[in-house]
């Protein structure tokens, strides 16, 4: 196509005027700077947007790069220890949360001491409750008392308030059983709570005999839990390797599950009332619905040695659980691994753990007389944070979810510091597992086919369920 | 008993719509389809961002209305042609800023000049061939620095902002600040021609008579890659701003595309019969305008690398640039001639012209300003070119108004947020794509070490049944019960979502006829 050659200009500059006069509708972009500019320098400064697409160019790559950068940071920022409350004298057992009061904690140890700690990481009051160990400690829904049991065969319950000046340290009420009780929890709403030990004891505050015993022809029972929501349910785990549900309301109880190993402790979900979580001694935990108890609902895989104690946090969307390998790990609660692992040199094996009701902290009691106050989330930042701060956190959190599946990313969000022991001993699981795993797989190929079926990795923890 | 009092309704229930262009434009990536029912995880998690990434688009589109300035325009009467207009009729019909924005400076000393205008468009740099370096603020007419290098100059270019500018000289290449004082020789970098910086990825591409072509990394200072291209001297060069590829022209008619990711060029195109002079790319990164020694100016789709447009210029065009508008200008000797919409409807005649005083040697468009800067053998001449630049600039990414203490926040903000060369390919967004081959290349793995599939679904094999009930027929039956099972699932669900949708539907007319109908003569006295 052929363009016309250009019409002509005027080729005498000294006669700028033209013969013919344009009449044209022109419009020139000129900008008022006191539109762009700030007034004075009190004010802010003046920022214009244009949300088109074609301005911001590289949208995916620029979004890559911030949330690699969020990730790192996240990595950097990662400290968990917030700091280490020492004053016992012997390892601690066992802790009790209080229910209506956030900077209250009370630990028992192994030598009968039960310490106050107030979260100012101090201890405010000491008392002698048991000779030999605290074996359970729980504090009354109302918060004004809190029980005790321990290797003495006695149940304690003893006043919240400090005694005033002068007065003894005296229990409110003394109850003595015939055989050592090993926990005890305590109802949401009445004043009953149950204990656990050869049997399993309904206790009423006022009286001085259980109301009702459960037994199934165990000879001993570890620890025993209300349900948080239906509050008239309860589970036990058993010696027999088995956990057995129980209805307060009914004679007998309701159902066992026997799994491969035993169980040490279990926690109901506080959000979803009909699971739980128990930690095994075969370094796993199952989460069990406690409808369908044929098998567990997910099975978390990621401790190299027993597990001891699990804690939900109050948003019950995740839980943490304390291993005799001297690690605590935070597991989500649909996830079959750990999304994180906190370990330090000085800490022994970690025996009880709770996650503060605030969900901001953790803490870790181990039998080398300390408890730590761990972060619930390594990189927060604690304390009151300004609005922009806030964004920018939220920002970077979504960036990271958006962006968690790419190789890069994924290996930076998951590297985690193990000490040695533990690193080599997650290697050499893994190549049992393998190899066992290699094992069934060629038994499968070289038998008759359909003659060994496939079992889930759910499946094969559970022994029966018995009704 | 009392009546209610009467509430008025709503006659525009709801949110207002937002006009189908404006959506479009702000439409990014196909929606994909949903993952299938049975991974309902997935699938919730697919549906809530994309219905959070609609409505993120819907704002944008509504804040679109308000955006403070208009574009530019410039139309003549009915049978006159906006080309006939000079700059000084236009500088005599708009307000006095604007008309400042025609200048000449004649520097008719030191060679022809090429330019550069800096990313906000507020900082101009020159360089005339016999070494005359300067840069200046082109509104204020403010001299940041002024000097002479002693050297050939073949290129100046801008670095990310308007504190640091590279120069090409004879045999190396030279970085100084703005104040002119030489901060780095980098004779790595040997008789470079052109230069192009990318912005997002703080590189500066070089292409050099020798054939190479180098990328400089100029927040560490590291080359990051030299490639031999085999192609003689490099001296046409444009760049793509939408996937920072780089475009060569070559005198053999072709135009190369080069990522610093490999030694061979992406895609090669033939574009024209002789060589190429100019090419130029649009910021959207759909059109390319290339023109050669064949007197030719052809426009390519290059998404589909497609030829769109071919034209046929008289004495064709040395210097080729677009505007941030889609404008085009064409220099040829000593006469600038600017195009409107050269992909669209083909175009036959320009939409302005201007003589310069001496032959153009470099054509520039200024951002987010109506200005296109022409270098040329007598100096440089600033015209005004109504509806070329953006209007509305965006305040946190390149901010013509921005206090020092902007520019230095928004200095440490790119460049934390500076893309690596790895990154830089054909689409940018291939990032956000599912890598749907390692995913089966990872599966293929795991079925062979676990020595079973399993996503696999085991056969069904009917329990056998005593009493006679096990006969083939019925085994026959049971399994065919079992394979239709799923399908049934399927067809279920797509029932029950065709019918929600027909009852939607129904309902959505009824409610249209039950508006509709209630047309009454009393209408024009409602309120």
């Amino acid at each position: 196509q052929h363009l016309p050659a250009l019409t002509a200009l005027s080729p005498f500059p000294e006669f700028p005027y033209f013969i013919h006069i344009h009449a044209m509708k022109v419009k020139v972009l000129s900008r008022n700077p006191d539109d762009y500019v700030r007034e004075t320098k009190l004010d802010i400064q003046r920022v214009p947007r244009n949300y088109d697409p074609s301005l911001h160019p590289f949208e995916v790559p620029r979004e890559y790069t911030r949330a690699l950068n969020a990730t790192k940071l996240e990595r950097v920022f990662a400290k968990p220890f917030l700091a280490s409350l020492d004053g016992h004298r012997d390892g601690v057992n066992c802790m009790a949360k209080h229910p209506k009061s956030l900077s209250t904690m009370l630990s028992g140890s192994c030598d009968g001491e039960v310490v106050w700690n107030l979260t100012k990481r101090e201890c405010v009051r000491t008392l002698q409750a048991h000779e030999g160990f605290v074996r359970g400690m729980v504090v009354r829904f109302c918060g004004t008392s809190f029980f005790t049991v321990g290797d003495d065969k006695t149940i304690k319950q003893w006043k919240m308030e400090t005694p005033g000046y002068g007065e003894e340290e005296e229990p409110l009420n003394t109850i003595l059983g015939k055989s050592v009780f090993t926990s005890i929890d305590h109802h949401q709403k009445e004043g009953v709570f149950v204990t656990c030990g050869q049997q399993v004891d309904i206790w009423d505050e006022q009286r001085s005999s259980p109301i009702r015993s459960f037994s199934w022809g165990v000879d001993s029972f570890s620890c025993v839990r209300f349900n948080p929501v239906e509050t008239e349910l309860l589970a036990s785990c058993a010696s027999d390797r088995s956990i057995v549900l129980y209805d307060m309301r009914e004679a007998t109880p309701l159902k066992k599950v026997i799994m491969n190993m035993r169980s040490n402790t279990l926690c109901w979900n506080p959000m979803e009332a009909y699971n739980f979580t128990c930690s095994n001694e075969d370094y796993n935990l199952y989460t069990y619905d406690m409808r369908y108890l044929d098998k567990p609902f997910t099975v978390h895989m990621d401790h190299v040695s027993a597990v001891l104690d699990v804690d939900y946090s109050p948003t019950g969307k995740e839980f943490v659980s304390a291993s005799f390998d001297k690690t605590i790990r935070i597991f989500p609660k649909d996830s079959g691994h750990s999304r994180e692992v906190y370990h330090t040199k000085r800490m022994q094996h970690v025996i009880s753990i709770k996650w503060s009701s605030d969900n901001k902290y953790i803490l870790s009691a181990s039998d080398e007389m300390n408890i730590r106050l761990w972060k619930a989330n390594a990189a927060e930042k604690l304390g009151l944070l300004a609005p922009r701060e806030k964004a920018a956190v939220n920002y970077s959190q979504k960036l990271k979810e958006k962006f968690q599946h790419h190789p890069q990313i994924r290996r930076i969000s998951h590297h985690r510091h193990l000490p040695k022991s533990i690193y080599s001993q997650t290697k050499e699981l893994r190549v049992m597992k393998e190899a066992r795993r290699r094992k069934e797989r060629n038994v499968r190929k070289h038998s008759k086919p359909g003659s060994m079926p496939v079992v889930t990795e759910k499946e094969k923890h559970v022994v029966t369920v018995v009704k | 008993m009392f009546n209610s009092i009467p509430q008025k309704s709503d006659p525009f229930p709801g949110s207002a719509p937002v006009p189908e262009e404006k959506l479009k434009k702000f439409r990014r990536g196909v929606k994909g389809e949903l993952p299938p029912r049975p991974q309902y995880k997935l699938r919730d998690v697919v549906i809530r961002s994309e219905a959070a990434s609609d409505l993120a688009q819907k704002q944008n589109a509504r804040y679109d209305l308000m955006l403070p300035e208009d574009a530019g325009f410039l139309e003549g009467d009915e049978d006159e042609d906006t080309c006939t207009i000079s700059q000084d009729d236009i500088v005599d019909a708009v307000d006095i800023t604007a008309g400042a924005k025609y200048f000449n400076l004649t520097l008719s000393q030191f060679g022809p000049y090429r330019l550069d205008y800096s990313k906000t468009g507020r900082h101009l740099l020159l360089g005339g061939r016999r070494g005359h370096v300067t840069c200046l603020d082109w509104q204020s007419k403010q001299l940041m620095c002024e000097m002479n290098v002693m050297e050939t100059v073949n290129d100046v270019k801008w670095l990310h902002s308007e504190a640091l500018f590279a120069v090409a000289q004879k045999k190396w290449l030279y970085i100084y600040d703005n104040k002119g004082i030489e901060l780095h020789c980098i004779r790595k970098f040997n008789d470079v021609l052109r230069m192009q910086f990318l912005p997002y990825h703080f590189l500066l591409a070089t292409a050099s008579a020798t054939g190479f072509l180098q990328y400089l990394d100029v927040s560490v200072g590291k080359e990051v890659v030299a490639i031999c291209t085999k192609a003689g001297r490099l001296d046409v060069m444009a760049h793509n701003p939408h996937n920072a590829i780089i475009h060569l022209g070559h005198s053999n008619g072709t135009v190369t595309l080069w990522t610093p990711n490999q030694r061979e060029p992406l895609v090669k195109m033939l574009c024209h019969q002789g060589g190429v002079r100019s090419v130029a790319v649009d910021k959207t990164g759909t059109y390319m305008v290339t023109s050669g020694m064949d007197k030719k100016l052809k426009v390519y789709d290059i998404r589909a690398y497609r030829p769109l447009q071919s034209y046929f210029l008289p004495a064709g065009a040395s210097c080729l640039s677009l505007s941030q508008r889609g404008l085009l200008s064409a220099a040829t000797g000593d006469i600038v001639q600017v195009y409107r919409d050269v992909w669209g409807i083909p175009v036959t005649k320009p939409y302005m012209a201007h003589r310069a005083k001496g032959s153009v040697w470099g054509v520039h468009f200024c951002p987010f300003e109506d200005v296109l800067g022409v270098g040329h053998g007598e100096g440089f001449t600033s015209m005004v070119v109504p509806g070329a630049g953006e209007p509305n600039f965006d305040g946190l990414d390149a901010n013509p108004y921005r206090s020092a203490k902007q520019r230095q926040e928004w200095e440490v903000k790119a460049l934390l947020e500076k893309i690596q060369p790895e990154l830089i390919g054909l689409d940018p967004s291939q990032l956000s794509q599912v890598d749907h081959s390692t995913w089966e290349q990872r599966h293929e793995d795991r079925v062979q070490v676990l020595g079973f599939d399993p996503l696999a679904k085991e056969k069904f094999t009917p329990r056998l049944k005593t009493k006679g009930r096990s006969s083939s027929g019925k085994v026959e039956k049971r399994k065919k019960q079992v394979a239709h099972e799923d399908q049934r699932d399927v067809i279920r669900q797509t029932v029950e979502d065709r019918m929600k949708i027909d009852k939607e539907r129904k309902e959505k007319e009824k409610k249209k006829a039950a508006a509709a109908g209630q047309k009454s003569a009393l209408d024009r006295f409602r309120k």
